[in-house]
């Protein structure tokens, strides 16, 4: 009889590093039946390390496992698979849909669990030859849609569906395992519509009172505020909070979600002149870039700034320069200086003298197999003729070595790249220092504007605040305007001058440097319409 | 009146959207069109060659379904099953078992031969997932060498090999062809019917329809189910659970059995087998007969395989005649077939690129729609 007493889901003192990094500590919380737990916290928080645990991913066991136990109805659990937690009665609805395009809402359903008739081959032949009981599929995927209660049309193809629909085929298919007691709902309301994401706030209401236990993990606070039982705030690693729903509010949530020690980091004075030139303005920029669409951004960067984009993850910030960059297909209008940049056409932008340092570093921005000279020296040499040297009148145009040595030296002087030589393979060096060389490839441009996009993303703090005051320097001294993306919203105020907030691809808000962290952080889970 | 207007105007868009969405085909219609007249053969003779055409391959080009289905696109994977076949011919033409007891045993012993080399072919190409055409082809050269070691200095040597009519004089190795002018058409005449001057097969019609059948059957089955979700999305079929690797070697070893069966059809028509090069283009020409008749790498159906034959086939019949009384040159019919069926191939390759761009062009055309209508508003 404990086993009644005992909460649905309970998870004690759950600890998680990655290589010596701590991602999770001490994490406790408890989950009753029919339950819905609001998990709320900034990108890099640990909310889906937390949930990657308890559903068990195959990522958490490769990194070395976790610390801490996970009680199911009392009893210890430990999922060494993704199936192991499903069979335990835990489903998951992921950010990225996993559906199969080209299948109905029915076949999706079911994926793999389609109920068979035998037949005379598949007694010969095996149960992969049993046929599959279409009445009965249909049957049981319209029971889901009901337990739902959103409708959808059980027999569309996914591929001719509305997002909504698609993340309402999604709950379904968990919906539609009877042994279902919990459900993790990861940002599912991210890529809806305002009327698909009521409809499903009151489906998850409805699931809970079917005693479906649901952890809904959203960035839009006033939807937790609606339909959860209790909200949990994670920040850094660690629980903060852990209260009833009712007994709090937007703001309140927003300031232990961002409210950091504000005292490490006090803004930057803005030095930047505030009747400056637009130096580029862009209007009605769309990007299609998967994860990172931007829809209908206009915006005017002044001459000589340092302008901040940010944002949560998967809301659009990246999109605008990759987009900008032409590095995913764009549309909308943007000038520099008066003059039109052509979109979808990188050398343009490189040509009028912008740069670009990629958040893929690896991808995007080095070529790893080569030297760090070659690295540095290669688009200027590529797109400039800098460090050439013309033979027979320009007929054949030779590499001037020394000059891309004496570069190369240079910026490892300045920006402290940690290498044996210039000539060492850039794939040898450590994510700090090639991102150095990516900010030494665009500063050997010259260019008189530069897009920077997570310019700190996995690196130490020592090589942060390196990089940054590198771009500082180059603002100051060489006046470069610079648009900087990043996730870090501490990051962009202590560099930037102004920053804008990307919510759903639109801008939500440009705010001065040193305004609040909490009206950041209203603008960033604010919609946009 | 409106009424009927409407519906002119909707099946006039009908028709023009079929042409758009199927070029290909429409282009060899257009080529048959001009060549017929041209060619002055007559009905008769056109229909009777069709059909016999269409008995000997649509087997074999069936055989290429499956691995589309699975998403495995235009497989050559299908050219190791022709090889099994062979062996399976030249070993009852060297036991003098003729006739439809000759045909069968051949199946039967093409089988073992065929899963064997399905089993190779699939492990390879799950190594190799979304580069699967290329793959198959160059394995398939590769086989050739394999092929050609067993039948030219195996078979005779270590396979015991009595018949010297198809050996070659030295004492080991299999001569040039290998007739089969006691099978021939065996399984095309029992049960065949003549209308008027028209042969047709009745029997190997009914095996072609049973193959259909079995296709259209499987479709419905827990494995076909398992293949379209593979074909689709492998990621997505892995996390539900779905063997996507075993169900990927099911449907390889599926067509190579196939088109092991395929390939003795086909013979057992035609009366004699190059014994070195029977299986050398089958495959090239079995992939350009699918495209012909609409299929693309990632879409095929039953419907485009007996398009497909009739289309290809009316188009080399007629081809060398109009080629003749054009040029006076009989032979530019079969400079043509190679050069179309590599063309059609090439074609079809870079439309289905070029289709996939347009799909990505057409997401970014919707943002920018989305946008306006809420400048409107």
């Amino acid at each position: 009889m404990v086993k009644n007493n005992s909460p649905l889901l309970e998870m004690r003192n759950i600890k998680k590093d990655f290589q010596g990094n701590q991602v999770l500590t001490d994490i406790n919380l408890t989950l009753k039946e029919g339950e819905v737990l609001g998990l709320v916290g900034e990108n890099g928080a640990g909310k889906s390390t937390l949930m990657k645990i308890l559903f068990g991913m195959d990522v958490i066991k490769e990194t070395g496992g976790y610390e801490g136990e996970i009680l199911v109805n009392g009893v210890k659990a430990e999922f060494a698979t993704p199936f192991d937690a499903l069979a335990a009665g835990i489903g998951m609805v992921h950010q990225e849909f996993s559906l199969i395009p080209g299948f109905t809402t029915t076949e999706n359903i079911l994926l793999n669990r389609e109920p068979k008739k035998r037949n005379v081959i598949s007694e010969i032949f095996g149960e992969r030859l049993n046929t599959l009981d279409y009445n009965e599929m249909t049957g049981r995927a319209e029971h889901a849609i009901e337990k739902m209660g959103v409708k959808i049309d059980a027999n569309m193809v996914i591929s001719d569906m509305p997002v909504g629909h698609k993340q309402f085929t999604e709950i379904a298919r968990e919906l539609s395992k009877e042994q279902l007691k919990i459900l993790i709902l990861d940002e599912p309301t991210a890529v809806l519509t305002e009327k698909e994401a009521e409809a499903l706030i009151s489906s998850i209401r409805g699931m809970a009172s079917r005693g479906i236990a649901v952890i809904f993990i959203t960035h839009r606070l006033h939807e937790i505020l609606t339909v959860c039982d209790k909200v949990v705030v994670m920040r850094d690693g660690y629980v903060v909070k852990d209260v009833p729903a009712k007994q709090t509010n937007v703001a309140e949530i927003t300031k232990w979600m961002v409210g950091r020690s504000v005292n490490s980091s006090a803004a930057k004075d803005s030095t930047a002149d505030e009747n400056a030139k637009v130096i580029m303005s862009i209007r009605k920029l769309w990007v299609d870039m998967p994860g990172e669409t931007v829809r209908n951004v206009s915006i005017d960067v002044r001459e000589g700034e340092i302008l901040g984009i940010g944002g949560l993850a998967g809301q659009g910030k990246l999109g605008i320069p990759n987009g900008i960059m032409g590095l995913y297909e764009a549309g909308g209008t943007v000038e520099l200086e008066g003059k039109e940049i052509a979109l979808n056409n990188p050398r343009k932008c490189l040509d009028a003298s912008i740069a670009f340092v990629s958040e893929d570093r690896r991808g995007v921005g080095l070529l790893l197999d080569e030297t760090l000279e070659w690295n540095i020296a290669f688009p200027a040499m590529q797109i400039q003729n800098k460090f050439l040297k013309n033979l027979l009148g320009g007929l054949i145009k030779w590499r001037d070595e020394k000059a891309i040595h004496k570069v190369t030296q240079k910026y490892i002087d300045e920006l402290a790249i940690k290498c044996t030589s210039s000539k060492q393979q850039a794939k040898e060096l450590s994510g700090g220092n090639q991102q150095k060389i990516c900010l030494a490839k665009a500063f050997a441009l010259e260019p008189k504007f530069l897009f920077v996009s997570e310019p700190t993303r996995g690196i130490d703090v020592g090589a942060k605040s390196l990089v940054l005051n590198a771009l500082k320097k180059l603002n100051k001294e060489k006046g470069v305007t610079i648009v900087m993306v990043s996730s870090e919203l501490e990051e962009l105020r202590q560099t930037c001058d102004r920053i804008a907030i990307v919510s759903g691809g639109k801008i939500a808000g440009i705010l001065p440097a040193t305004d609040s962290s909490e009206d950041f952080g209203l603008l960033m889970v604010s919609q946009v319409k | 009146m409106m009424n009927k207007n409407e519906q002119k105007i909707s099946i006039g868009k009908k028709i023009g959207g079929f042409i758009r969405s199927n070029p290909v085909p429409m282009m060899f219609v257009l080529i048959c069109a001009v060549c017929i007249p041209i060619s002055g053969f007559s009905a008769g003779y056109l229909l009777n060659e069709i059909i016999t055409r269409m008995g000997r391959n649509i087997f074999l080009i069936l055989s290429l379904l499956i691995p589309i289905m699975a998403g495995m696109g235009l497989n050559f994977g299908m050219t190791l099953g022709a090889m099994a076949g062979e062996i399976g011919l030249i070993l009852v033409a060297d036991w003098q078992i003729w006739g439809i007891p000759g045909i069968i045993l051949a199946m039967i012993i093409s089988i073992p031969l065929s899963i064997g080399l399905g089993i190779l072919c699939g492990n390879l190409l799950n190594r190799a997932k979304g580069r699967e055409m290329v793959t198959s082809l160059i394995i398939s050269y590769f086989m050739n060498g394999l092929y050609q070691l067993v039948v030219l200095y195996m078979m005779g040597s270590i396979i015991p090999i009595k018949h010297y009519s198809i050996m070659l004089p030295r004492g080991y190795g299999i001569r040039n062809t290998v007739s089969l002018l006691n099978m021939r058409q065996s399984l095309d005449n029992l049960l065949a019917i003549n209308i008027g001057n028209v042969k047709i097969p009745v029997l190997t019609f009914l095996i072609i329809a049973a193959l259909c059948f079995f296709i259209i059957w499987f479709r419905k089955t827990k494995l076909g189910q398992d293949m379209r979700a593979v074909g689709q999305d492998m990621d997505v079929a892995r996390d539900a659970g779905i063997n996507v690797d075993k169900t990927r070697i099911i449907s390889i070893v599926m067509s190579t059995v196939f088109a092991g069966f395929g390939m003795i059809i086909y013979l057992q028509n035609i009366g004699n087998m190059p014994t070195y090069s029977a299986h050398s283009q089958i495959g090239m020409f079995c992939i350009a007969a699918l495209l012909i008749g609409g299929a693309s790498v990632d879409k095929a159906s039953i419907g485009n395989v007996f398009l497909g034959v009739i289309l290809f086939h009316l188009m080399f019949i007629v081809a060398p005649k109009t080629g003749a009384v054009i040029t006076g040159d009989s032979m530019i019919g079969e400079y043509f077939r190679v050069f179309v069926s590599y063309g059609v191939i090439t074609v079809a390759l870079i439309m289905y690129e070029t289709k996939k761009r347009k799909a990505k062009a057409k997401a970014g055309r919707q943002l920018e729609l989305a946008q306006t209508g809420e400048d409107k508003q």
